[in-house]
């Protein structure tokens, strides 16, 4: 480690250790997003019959669609790195671009959703089922976020030649963190919406 | 690094109407009332799309064991916390 840039003359090898890096990276994220699921389990067994009147109150239809519109994002993305790996790197923004406007939807939805529920009079502080309601899925909806930048910043490079068969980390890598995103989103959308 | 096979998009094609699938499964077994089965089913199947994502979408497939071990370590730590949090909370 005291010597990175001879490290990463070996391409394979830093293609490697990005990897293992990005990975550790998600190990820190699936323990921020556990802290909350442990919370999640820990209220619904102390306030089963809460969770249950209260889950009724979301919108079944509107999350799955945006969970429809999740997987579909995760699949652009694979595609998009598919094309990179076979020399079609300028592919690459079509493919990504169709990501980050799918996620674009999922937070359109996600605004309609949360706004629907201010109307309604549910905020965070109405009860534990909210509380938790709003803190994973907006944590979730940062991530979203990051991640539509992330891509940009990928499909940039890619747009300027930066990206080829031969090299195509930051592709590999954002999409580890994008497929991780949906992942996250995969367990909300049950413990939340369906099982309360 | 691994190239992909001329296949692969057929994977991820596959993948992604499996993911579709389970999706609608989950929602429609959650009209229906089964009791506390309700939640063994909807983590089932959500835990077999995440398994789809990681194997397929996040390649952890062809991957050597030292990844493996990146990804499973902070899910043996979670399944700590989770138990030992409950063990707390359930028995105080």
């Amino acid at each position: 480690m005291s010597e990175p840039a001879a490290e990463h003359h070996d391409p394979v090898v830093a293609f490697e250790s990005a990897k293992l890096g990005l990975w550790t990276f998600l190990a820190t994220e699936v323990l921020l997003f556990g802290a909350l699921f442990t919370a999640y389990i820990v209220f619904r067994l102390k306030y089963p019959d809460l969770f249950h009147a209260e889950h009724g109150k979301l919108n079944r239809v509107l999350g799955a669609v945006n969970t429809v519109v999740l997987i579909t994002s995760s699949l652009t993305v694979a595609l998009g790195i598919d094309a990179v790996k076979k020399g079609k790197a300028r592919l690459l923004p079509r493919y990504f671009g169709a990501t980050i406007l799918l996620a674009g939807v999922f937070l359109c939805v996600k605004y309609v959703e949360y706004t629907e529920k201010f109307h309604h009079g549910l905020f965070p502080s109405t009860n534990i089922f909210f509380s938790l309601y709003y803190m994973m899925t907006g944590i979730h909806g940062i991530h979203v976020l990051i991640g539509m930048g992330v891509l940009s910043y990928v499909v940039v490079l890619a747009r300027r030649g930066r990206l080829s068969e031969t090299y195509y980390t930051p592709a590999e890598m954002s999409g580890l963190y994008w497929h991780f995103v949906d992942l996250v989103w995969i367990y909300l959308f049950p413990l939340l919406y369906l099982i309360g | 690094m691994s190239h992909g096979s001329a296949g692969s998009r057929r994977i991820y094609y596959g993948v992604f109407a499996a993911l579709i699938t389970l999706t609608v499964v989950t929602v429609m077994v959650s009209y229906i009332d089964l009791g506390l089965l309700n939640v063994a089913v909807a983590l089932l199947i959500a835990s077999a799309k995440a398994s789809l994502v990681a194997l397929f979408f996040m390649h952890l497939k062809g991957e050597s064991g030292l990844v493996w071990g990146f990804a499973l370590v902070p899910i043996f730590f979670l399944a700590l916390i989770i138990f030992g949090t409950l063990l707390d909370t359930q028995l105080r």
